[in-house]
């Protein structure tokens, strides 16, 4: 990686058009997460996906949870790239309301309904709590996570329970993708679980029935993505 | 019918047609003048094929064309140990190519590895090699070359620093290290025997990559199938060496190999896969099984010192992180153990290939990805993808030591470093 | 105006399962053939290479291997009083793009249709008579029969190197097999793949609820396979990243595991990726079509030329083509008149998750890996008593265990936080789910047409499907999920969570791309876009290839069926080369 060439400025101009392990093995040894530099994230968007990521998959007595698994980090490149902008979807309008079983018609990409949605909710929770989401007590953070499910909680721009739907898959997404996508940080999510990675071959394993499979994670980019990260 | 009709199920017919068309129409495209029409005299039917034949064997046109060049037209890089060498131009351009050639300046460049203008060629051309060819067989190929498309193009110049530039060098070179001669039958040996020797020592020049070759780049004539690099990967020992040579093959493996790319205990990858796609699939199965014949003739070399090494030398840890990174990426395919998948993937235990003396053609494997030569027998061309991006070299140091150290395998241990320079002289060479 | 390509004996539009076998046979007959592609060139190397593919996120979940809706996608309504709407993202149906189509990304579940499902009419009413039909169902037979077909699905099996345990050879039960399929010439060319821990929990648990198991057909192979055309396959690993994604050690068969090594090597075929067929164009009298026109990726328009135009796209992309060339008359839902667009129809899915006490390890799997039971498919058992027509399969497909999509989760747990945190660590490992595969009958208000406001990338109006579940299948569909959670029950889970298929058909949730009809087959011109060798009844030099000419759809993947069906086209295209005109002419 180009000397003086900052991680934002890499990521946004080659990271999201190239196939994520090589991107990976291009990095700089810098620990994203703890001390995140988010791309497409504000510092008040990063606060509000840290603490409800980390109300939706909480780190607890079962391991750690989104925040460990750099959740918010993944979502940032995720919207980031051509996922935030929907780049394969067909965006053109006119756009009337349909039925449920349409699907979505909504005329922002991913990326716009973050914007929209997270500005809304911080100013539904001023104006209940008289704070942000990020600096509400855990159970008042369940209660705006839980009207927003519901759709309780009317947003200005979208459904809140589009919204909720989009930012709960998101985050299983970063918390059980493969960690070439710089979510499931040191595999929490599979280990969590029990799933080996991407592994190849089974044959003698597969009639074992009944017993646990003993092999280590494996990533995309090998048992130490981190390590591939850092090093190269 | 009233779909276009295309003569494809003619086709044969039409290459034959063409072949003849095209040694006449050399000969029609030609001066007038008498001398020309000795020089391109188009060969007989029979002889035309048997050139054709014989220039596969030799694999000439994979060295004479460039990549993504025009056919037979030279301009092809082969790097040597002293600098680039480019190969020329052999179609009947009259110009650029060697459509001026009478059969004696053809027979002379083959035979004693000098041109038409008395310049000495340089043995990346091997004429060490053909000059064992006959005269019937020379001009076999001088006539099919005769039939071949015009192109206008001329060589490249060869990057070669003094003294090499200076051709002179190679008189003495010739002096020193060439011995001319038509081959001569042994007569205690089977007419087999001999027609595989001719094969392997005269047009096929195997020794050319498999012989090692000394600090003039000259083959070991003596020994000249014991294993050698062949621009930057190793083509292993051919002698009944049991643990690098072909010791353990049958004359039917050996067949089935050069016929098809592949048998149970390996398959053909790097130049190799080349050389089957481009010519050995084109052998005879009597010229196959002549050369396989001549080949398990062939006593095995002397162990070398950097050979066979004990598993208990190689340090630990270094087998534990090989042996994951086989677990991880290799045994999808190559199966525990090392078994393979017989006529699939190949298998890398008890395989001559994996245990060569030099590991540069398993790195080059590792790092690129190789592929099964498609051929007319076997036509999938099975691909092992590139590792380059996924493993680093000390990771591929590791693994190719302990798939060359497991399962009976015993070879020397793969450095970090060889795998490194290897990457870099791959990275910085186009190919 | 198109610049003019060289004039070419056949073009196929699309380059997937259908061209490849189309190709394959009309080069050998000494056609010149070009396929046209609108994706992609796609090889096992390096596209579907182990260092990469294994990426549930990028493919599975982002839809990388699919066609993407920007360029093409259709519109959507339940019924004709709604207004469609676009499908903005992919989502109930995944079609492919690139060289190798779906047979790139499918699971390689490789069915036989039964013998009635091809005279499904005749069937039905001779069984229980014409009234026992519903109103506007359009039940009809395909023009073909099953042993006429039979030679061909042996050929589709052999080329693709199918493992399964044959259930009836030549009219003489087999042990272990499937006792109610068709007759076979012979059995399957590979044995069965190894069971896994869940199929060998449903196995047992079918044949006590009395129902007859056996290993559901898998173009997977369980060993290593040369095929007929001299084309070597690996041997499955079950690394269970076949559904959605390239199989990367040839493995599991598709045009670039079984022909593609063969076929590029010819002189006489040819292929253009990111070439998009916009039109087949016909002569001034509408009886002929010579040609079609494309856009390549410059956004150049070209015009190719040929004797013959075989459609291979996806089964709506062939119907969308038809209607924007103007070729046959479009369906009207109002009169019931027209044949294009008519008799569109899917399959209704159910499932019902099983939850256990032991390690099942789901991650361990392949596409088709499952056991399956067939006695409530279509002529199986007498469905009179309940009242509708047609049926499924019920089959424990174990395809893998990516940790995304792939986790079941009780019935009860909670749907995030720490509940949620720990119902996925005590369930991922153990949990697993029976799939129903049912049946749709085609209907006059569930049909395809061209949308009147929105348009694709070059200016053409979009498709328009109207769909809808019909209270037969529902009925069907309920009968089969009850009967899953027989064997569910048989199971002795620790909780079972059935699920059966609800309420109005959504465009939202995956279900099957088992979308088919629009330019059926047939016997009757006035019911089908072509006859029963493919061939459009009123261009003879037209051939439509794939589920776009399935009548009704049957209650198994259909595949195995599209690729009996296109050898059986080809030949008939043989014979039609040597004298072209129609093959059947209309009674």
């Amino acid at each position: 990686m180009a000397a003086g060439m900052s991680r934002r400025t890499f990521l946004k101009t080659t990271a999201l058009s190239m196939p994520a392990a090589t991107v990976l093995m291009g990095c700089s040894g810098e620990d994203q997460g703890e001390t995140a530099e988010y791309v497409f994230f504000t510092a008040a968007e990063a606060a509000f996906i840290d603490a409800a990521t980390s109300r939706l998959i909480p780190g607890d007595e079962l391991g750690p949870g989104a925040h460990e698994a750099n959740v918010p980090g993944f979502l940032d490149l995720q919207l980031a790239g051509a996922y935030g902008r929907a780049e394969r979807w067909y965006m053109k309008g006119p756009w009337p309301t349909g039925t449920d079983q349409q699907g979505f018609q909504n005329r922002l990409t991913p990326a716009g309904i973050y914007r929209a949605a997270i500005a809304d909710i911080d100013e539904y929770c001023r104006s209940t709590y008289g704070k942000p989401f990020a600096t509400l007590p855990h159970a008042q953070q369940d209660d705006v996570l839980k009207g927003l499910e519901a759709n309780k909680v009317k947003l200005r721009h979208s459904p809140a329970n589009t919204f909720f739907a989009l930012l709960w898959q998101n985050t299983q997404e970063g918390f059980l993708a493969d960690p070439v996508y710089h979510g499931n940080r040191d595999f929490i999510g599979w280990k969590l679980i029990g799933f080996p990675g991407p592994r190849y071959n089974y044959v003698g394993e597969i009639e074992d029935y009944g017993k646990p499979y003993k092999m280590p994670c494996v990533s995309l980019a090998g048992r130490h993505p981190d390590r591939s990260i850092r090093e190269t | 019918m009233k779909l276009r009709r295309r003569p494809w199920a003619r086709i044969g017919i039409a290459v034959v047609l063409a072949l003849l068309i095209g040694a006449c129409s050399g000969m029609t495209a030609q001066p007038s003048d008498a001398d020309a029409q000795t020089r391109r005299s188009p060969g007989s039917y029979v002889e035309v094929t048997r050139g054709h034949y014989l220039a596969r064997i030799g694999d000439c046109k994979s060295c004479h064309t460039a990549k993504g060049g025009k056919p037979w037209a030279g301009g092809r890089a082969i790097p040597t140990p002293f600098g680039v060498i480019y190969s020329t131009n052999i179609t009947p351009d009259p110009a650029t190519g060697i459509g001026d050639w009478s059969f004696e300046d053809f027979y002379q460049s083959m035979h004693e590895g000098v041109a038409r203008d008395g310049r000495h060629l340089y043995p990346a051309f091997p004429y060490p090699w053909f000059t064992r060819l006959s005269r019937d067989d020379v001009h076999a190929i001088k006539a099919y070359l005769d039939t071949l498309t015009p192109v206008r193009q001329r060589d490249v110049p060869n990057e070669l620093p003094w003294p090499f530039s200076m051709r002179s060098v190679m008189a003495v070179w010739n002096k020193l290290y060439f011995d001319a001669g038509t081959y001569q039958p042994d007569p205690g040996h089977s007419a087999e025997w001999n027609r595989g020797a001719y094969l392997v020592r005269g047009v096929g020049h195997c020794g050319a990559c498999h012989g090692s070759k000394n600090f003039a780049g000259a083959t070991d004539m003596d020994h000249p199938f014991r294993g050698g690099m062949a621009e930057h990967v190793y083509a292993p020992d051919l002698t009944g060496s049991r643990r690098t040579g072909l010791g353990n093959w049958s004359v039917a493996d050996i067949v089935e190999y050069l016929g098809t790319g592949s048998n149970d205990i390996t398959s053909a990858a790097g130049p190799m896969a080349e050389v089957v796609r481009m010519s050995t699939q084109y052998l005879s199965a009597s010229d196959r099984r002549a050369i396989a014949v001549y080949l398990k003739s062939l006593p095995a070399a002397r162990t070398r010192e950097h050979g066979a090494q004990d598993e208990n030398d190689i340090d630990a840890s270094v087998m534990r992180s090989g042996k994951a990174v086989y677990i991880d990426d290799c045994q999808g395919c190559h199966m525990d153990g090392g078994k393979g998948i017989p006529g699939v993937f190949p298998p890398l235990r008890g395989s001559s290939a994996i245990v060569a003396d030099k590991p540069q053609t398993l790195i080059q494997a590792v790092l690129e990805g190789a592929r099964i030569p498609p051929t007319r027998a076997k036509p999938t061309g099975l691909q092992m993808p590139a590792f380059d991006r996924k493993l680093s070299n000390a990771e591929i140091a590791d693994v190719l030591t302990f798939i060359r150290n497991s399962w009976g395998n015993h070879a020397g241990a793969v450095s970090e470093g060889t795998v490194g320079d290897l990457r870099d002289t791959l990275g910085s060479t186009p190919h | 105006m198109a610049r003019r390509r060289d004039p070419v004996d056949v073009v196929l539009v699309g380059f997937g399962w259908t061209a490849s076998i189309i190709a394959q046979e009309l080069t050998g007959e000494g056609l010149e053939v070009l396929a046209l592609e609108r994706g992609e060139y796609r090889d096992t190397v390096p596209d579907f290479a182990v260092p990469h593919i294994q990426d549930e996120l990028r493919y599975a979940v982002r839809k990388q291997i699919f066609e993407a809706p920007r360029r093409e996608t259709l519109t959507f309504r339940n019924n004709r009083q709604q207004r469609a709407l676009p499908m903005r993202h992919l989502g109930s149906f995944l079609p492919a793009s690139g060289v190798g189509g779906a047979g790139v990304h499918w699971n390689g579940q490789a069915w036989r249709f039964l013998p009635q499902d091809f005279e499904l009419r005749d069937f039905v009413e001779q069984r229980y008579g014409k009234n026992f039909i519903p109103e506007h169902m359009q039940l009809q037979n395909w023009g073909v029969t099953y042993d006429e077909l039979e030679p061909y699905y042996d050929r589709f099996e052999y080329l693709c190197g199918v493992s399964g345990q044959a259930g009836n050879i030549a009219g003489i039960r087999q042990p272990g097999g499937n006792p109610f399929e068709g007759p076979r010439r012979r059995d399957y060319p590979l044995p069965p793949l190894k069971r896994s821990a869940s199929t060998v929990l449903f196995d047992k648990a079918a044949r006590e609820a009395g129902m007859d198991s056996f290993p559901c057909p898998a173009a997977n192979t369980s060993e290593a396979y040369l095929n007929p055309l001299g084309v070597q396959m690996g041997k499955c690993t079950y690394c269970g990243f076949c559904e959605w994604f390239g199989c990367g050690n040839y493995s599991k068969a598709s045009p670039q595991t079984t022909i593609l090594p063969v076929l590029l090597k010819k002189d006489n075929f040819r292929f253009r990726t990111h070439c998009d067929v916009v039109r087949i164009n016909t002569d001034t009298g509408g009886k002929r079509a010579t040609g079609v026109n494309y856009v390549d990726a410059d956004g150049e328009t070209w015009e190719q030329p040929a004797e013959m135009v075989v459609l291979c796209a996806f089964a709506q992309h062939n119907v969308h083509l038809l209607l924007l060339s103007g070729i046959g008359k479009p369906y009207d839902p109002e009169t019931g008149e027209g044949v294009v667009g008519r008799n569109y129809a899917y399959q209704i899915t159910s499932s019902v998750d099983v939850f256990q006490k032991e390690i099942l390890n789901p991650f361990m799997g392949a596409g088709a890996l499952g056991q399956g039971v067939d006695n409530y498919n279509t002529g199986n058992f007498d469905h009179g008593p309940q009242g509708f027509i047609g049926g499924g399969y019920i089959a424990l497909w174990n395809t893998g265990g990516r940790p995304i999509l792939q986790h079941y989760l009780p019935k009860d747990a909670p749907h995030w936080g720490s509940g949620w945190k720990k119902a996925m660590r005590e369930n991922y490992l153990t949990a697993t789910s029976i799939a129903t595969h049912g049946s749709v009958m085609s209907y006059r208000h569930n049909y395809l047409d061209l949308d009147p406001t929105w348009r694709d990338v070059y200016g053409n109006p979009l498709l328009r499907l109207t769909f809808d579940f019909q209270p037969n299948e529902h009925a069907m569909s309920n009968f089969l999920t009850d009967r899953a959670t027989d064997i569910a029950r048989a199971m002795h889970a620790t909780s079972i969570h059935p699920k059966p298929r609800k309420g109005h058909y959504s465009i939202i949730p995956y279900q099957t791309t088992h979308n088919t009809g629009g330019a059926a087959m047939g016997d009757d011109p006035r019911t089908s876009f072509c006859n029963r060798y493919l061939q459009a009844w009123d261009m003879p030099n037209l051939w439509v290839m794939g589920a776009s000419v399935f009548p009704q759809n049957a209650g198994y993947n259909p595949t195995g069926t599209v690729g009996a069906l296109t050898f059986w086209a080809a030949e008939a295209m043989k014979r039609y080369i040597r004298r072209p005109g129609p093959l059947v002419m209309p009674s």
